[in-house]
């Protein structure tokens, strides 16, 4: 062989492995979240959309269960070193993803060792403040937000000669309405509810500016205690266990089993998450409408704001720099409004952002859909104040269990309503107490 | 129980032995100690830190009357479900080990149902027994008048986990018993019906006794489902509730550790149970085998 | 049972049709679930008889609405219970029974304390260690794996326990006369035993089996690629209880495709069964 000839060879063997070198290698964001069927699209179609929008990063998300198995899986995974980099929580365990300072990276430092931009102001107040610190430092990303509000049925309305377009606004029309269609033929149910504590307690009190708890509701330290035996909550149990004993209320359950009775037609006035939508949308086969949840018009503040549901986004600690600036992009990526606008009007989640409710609001959205705004101005209308902005409350999963089981036992006449909520304050501090004993080291 | 044919050598038992041993040491011996080792913590979900706190733990869930409730439940529960799955099981067996026509396609039919995967059949439960939209629920309102509502009713929420348990367990008794029952050598009934006994005489006598080793495991096994491995249909179906009326120990474990909330509390709940259980095991190896026929 | 008298026979006929009525029963009602709207299902109006929609949902599930739900092939998913199954299955009589034959055929020191070590893993289900557990697999490298699904769940003793019942009775009279032959005991198992303990074999298969089919905590927490999950995690996917909307008719036909494996399994052994009856004429 020539000399020429070898090194020609050589050159071009040479630029065909410079060629075939691959370029930087994707790095990897991994998301464990909870959704399933439409919404689980819809966080398929966010991390293609990311993915192809650039070539650095690659968004994996997992399915890792409900809510609890989900977190579950992420606290198993922290204490086996093998955390994903996004883990998707739901509102209830915010205060165990708090107290853990080494396991969790809050989002505003995420941002800004990213170098990311990131104004807080642009946020929606009432459903970023649940997931910041009293500074209004974020901590986690909010994702999927819904809030509470009252379904109708407005057939059952026209049934019983009530006003289809005047829905009840305080307790006592409710009550009113409700033995109205009991009488008119809705004899199992004149109105009830979903997650029996979220509504009756925790949204009971934001709505009506009550605390649930001391310290903005546990939003500033972890020596809280609770406050939902007051008066007021009392007066509520009280007016619920008098009307459940011939089902003009009646009891549904401690989640959300019970929502069929709403779309099946069963039960005329029924409170949930405003995500109930695309249940209705499809199940119901009467015309229904959305309202904002009732209130005692003597208690004074109320109403003020609704609390929002539903899970955010944790970024785990303990991973490297160039992974956070992923994150950060996904984050920012997430945030945009058209983005946002999209998210909202597919889902029934609440926009984030103030440009993106803003945008919706323009193109005309809610006049043409009426009552897809009742979640946001039940939720944006007047500013939080400490006993609205939302709860932050460790072992919250047990908590609400204590409370339930107190709920039911007033339900069932076993208790007297004052002592239910009673012994619920009782156990639930308890419960708190244990759980300071285990953050503040 | 000690058998007189034995084998002398020395080192063949323990290799047969080691397979099971290195699994059950791996997997569960050294995660069982860490879990009654975390029984003596007090730690946050992450175990980011953790208090050694001796036996405060326990002294909180023996003080606790909820975990006393639980007792009773759990006793209420697996004397239901044990006593009611194994009996209908048995007698399910006995009727389709018979010659009669059809006996395979029933055996099929009474077997498959155990293939349902518990988290949908809790569901299925669930949706006939929901208290208004259930189908057998509207059958129990509308026919005997009774306001069939598991949700506020802690007898009906008990009634409504008994049932879905037991029915679980039928299946699986059913399978044990006919295994049972197809190897008791034919010739021995033959041989007792030649005799003149009666078909109830020849059950109590004979068959029952021979099938004492499959009764006796199945006793222990479903003592120890019913304490263990229903907790997945409780939770399906009534959270433990109302009121802590369907919560039995082990789902008191289940819930009490789940998301990290209370893992001190809930391993040493589970040492307590653990301790039970052998116990109860060990009574009944004790006392019930010296009844079993070999 | 000796031929009995007609009548006891029609005794017979009937508790067995009221047991397959109690036992069958959600059964059917899935199967006629999987023939109706998905509407009709979750307002609780759904009638006891078949619906329309047998083909509509069928072929949505096969070729449209389980992929767009659970993101993994039906037949991934599938692939990967049965692999879990039959693992965990034959693993566990496989080591069980020679475990249980050494407890009962040798003599030797610390020989109950075996037995017991064994048995105590009866005594605490996975869920309840589950946070160690998962640590130990994820230290040993094993998630995401077939070993990792399968291996812990090979731990407890149930097989050990039935085969250890088993053995004690067999009749003494067959060790000797092997022995007489100048059988080892390696052979008297294989010759002897192992044929003998046909129908529990039989038993323990289906159970170990659908055990494994039906994992749902486990697999949840040890596999997160998408080419892992399980046909149950895939159908409690679909079931959601959080606000969106379950797509009733596909969780049923994918629930009743998913029973036909283990239904087959049942099937299968029931032949054995009647192959053991045979066998065991001692």
């Amino acid at each position: 062989m020539s000399t020429r000839r070898f090194f020609l060879g050589a050159a071009a063997s040479l630029a065909l492995l410079a060629g075939t070198v691959p370029a930087q290698a994707q790095i990897e964001i991994h998301w464990w979240h909870a959704l399933t069927g439409a919404n689980n699209d819809v966080v398929v179609k966010l991390s293609n959309d990311f993915n192809a929008s650039q070539k650095e990063y690659k968004v994996v998300p997992s399915y890792k269960g409900s809510y609890p198995d989900t977190m579950n899986a992420g606290i198993a995974a922290f204490r086996a070193g093998q955390s994903p980099h996004i883990l998707q929580v739901f509102e209830v365990g915010t205060a165990t993803m708090m107290g853990a300072k080494g396991a969790i990276k809050p989002v505003f430092d995420v941002m800004k060792e990213s170098g990311e931009k990131f104004d807080p102001s642009a946020y929606l107040p009432a459903v970023a403040g649940y997931y910041s610190t009293s500074k209004g430092e974020m901590l986690s990303m909010p994702f999927n937000s819904s809030t509470a509000i009252m379904w109708y049925n407005k057939d059952a309305f026209k049934k019983a000669n009530l006003d289809p377009e005047k829905p009840p606004k305080t307790w006592p029309e409710v009550f009113d309405y409700a033995k109205k269609l009991k009488a008119a033929g809705y004899s199992t149910c004149g109105v009830s509810n979903a997650w029996g504590t979220w509504l009756l307690l925790e949204q009971f009190s934001a709505w009506h500016n009550l605390p649930i708890a001391t310290k903005a509701n546990g939003m500033d330290g972890f020596d809280t205690e609770l406050r939902i035996n007051s008066p007021t909550h009392v007066r509520l149990l009280t007016d619920l266990v008098a009307l459940q004993k011939d089902k003009t209320y009646d009891y549904s359950g401690r989640t959300n089993n019970g929502e069929g009775r709403f779309t099946s037609g069963e039960c005329p006035i029924f409170m949930t998450s405003s995500g109930f939508f695309g249940n209705v949308k499809a199940n119901a086969k009467f015309d229904f409408g959305m309202s904002t949840l009732p209130y005692y018009p003597d208690v004074a503040g109320a109403p003020q704001n609704s609390i929002i549901g539903g899970a955010s986004l944790w970024v785990m600690g303990g991973k490297k720099a160039e992974e956070y600036k992923g994150v950060a992009k996904f984050f920012t990526f997430l945030s945009d409004t058209d983005r946002q606008a999209w998210l909202h009007k597919e889902s029934g989640y609440l926009p984030i952002t103030k440009a993106a409710y803003e945008k919706v609001q323009a193109e005309g959205f809610y006049k043409a859909n009426p009552g897809r705004d009742v979640p946001v101005i039940q939720m944006a209308g007047k500013p939080p104040t400490d006993n609205s902005r939302g709860l932050r409350l460790g072992s919250l999963v047990q908590i609400r269990d204590m409370w339930s089981e107190e709920l039911e036992a007033a339900f069932a006449g076993t208790k007297s309503p004052k002592d239910a909520l009673d012994a619920a304050v009782a156990r639930g501090n308890a419960a708190l107490r244990q759980f300071e004993r285990t953050v503040t080291r | 129980m000690e058998k007189r044919a034995i084998y002398s050598h020395k080192l063949l038992p323990y290799l047969l032995l080691l397979p099971q041993m290195i699994v059950v040491i791996v997997f569960f011996y050294f995660p069982a100690s860490q879990a009654v080792y975390q029984s003596f913590l007090l730690e946050d979900a992450f175990g980011l830190h953790s208090e050694f706190v001796w036996f405060e733990n326990f002294q909180h869930v023996l003080s606790d009357p909820d975990y006393w409730l639980s007792f009773v439940v759990t006793a209420i529960f697996s004397v239901s479900v044990a006593g009611l799955s194994l009996s209908l099981a048995l007698f399910f067996a006995v009727m389709a080990d018979g010659q009669i026509r059809g006996a395979n396609a029933y055996k099929t039919l009474m077997i498959w149902p155990y293939a349902v995967a518990p988290a949908v059949a809790g569901v299925l439960w669930l949706f006939m027994f929901q208290p208004s939209l259930g189908i057998l629920a509207q059958i129990i309102r509308d026919r005997f008048g009774v306001d069939w509502n598991p949700l506020l009713n802690s007898t009906h929420a008990m009634l409504l986990v008994i049932m879905a348990s037991t029915w679980k367990q039928i299946s699986y008794n059913f399978l044990f018993f006919l295994a049972g029952l197809q190897s008791i050598p034919r010739s021995v009934i033959e041989a007792a019906a030649i005799d003149g006994a009666s078909a109830t005489r020849r059950f109590w006598t004979i068959i029952f006794p021979l099938l004492s080793p499959t009764a006796f495991f199945l006793l222990v096994v479903n003592v120890t489902y019913v304490f263990f491995d229903t907790f997945g249909i409780i939770d399906t179906m009534t959270g433990g509730g109302p009121s802590q009326a369907t919560s039995t120990l082990v789902y008191k474990v289940y819930n009490d550790g789940r998301a990290g909330s209370n893992l001190g509390g809930s391993a040493a709940q589970s040492v307590i149970l653990m301790i039970i259980v052998v116990g109860l095991t060990a009574i009944q190896f004790k006392y019930v085998e010296r009844k079993v026929h070999y | 049972m000796v031929q009995g008298r007609s009548y006891s026979n029609l005794i017979a006929h009937i508790a067995l049709w009221f047991g397959i009525g109690i036992v069958a029963f959600p059964v059917y009602l899935t199967l006629v679930a999987s023939t109706h709207e998905a509407s009709a299902i979750a307002n609780g109006n759904m009638p006891l008889w078949f619906g329309d929609n047998f083909l509509i949902n069928y072929y949505k599930t096969l070729f449209v609405g389980s992929s767009k739900s659970t993101r993994t092939l039906v037949s991934t998913m599938m692939l990967n219970s049965l692999v879990m199954a039959l693992t965990i299955a034959i693993g566990k009589i496989a080591i069980s029974i020679i475990s249980a034959y050494a407890v009962v055929y040798f003599r030797f020191p610390f020989r109950m304390g075996f037995f017991w070590l064994i048995f105590v893993t009866l005594m605490l289900p996975v869920e309840v260690r589950i946070f160690p557990t998962y640590k130990i697999v994820a230290d040993l490298g094993l998630l995401d794996s077939y070993a990792g699904l399968t291996i812990p769940l090979i731990a407890s003793a149930t097989a050990t326990l039935l085969f250890r019942q088993f053995f004690l009775t067999i009749p003494d009279e067959l060790v000797e006369a092997s022995k007489i032959d100048g059988a080892g005991p390696l052979r008297f198992f294989w010759d002897t035993v192992v044929p003998l303990s046909r129908t529990n074999m039989a038993a323990l298969f289906v159970i170990l089996f659908i055990y494994g089919w039906n994992q749902y905590l486990w697999p949840l927490l040890i596999t997160t690629s998408g080419d892992m999950q399980t046909i149950v995690i895939g159908i409690k996917k679909m079931i959601t209880i959080t606000d969106a909307l379950t797509e009733w008719d596909v969780v049923m036909t994918t629930t009743m495709l998913a029973m036909i494996p283990p239904v087959a399994v049942v099937i299968l052994m029931q032949h054995w069964f009647v192959k053991g009856l045979v066998d065991t004429e001692k």
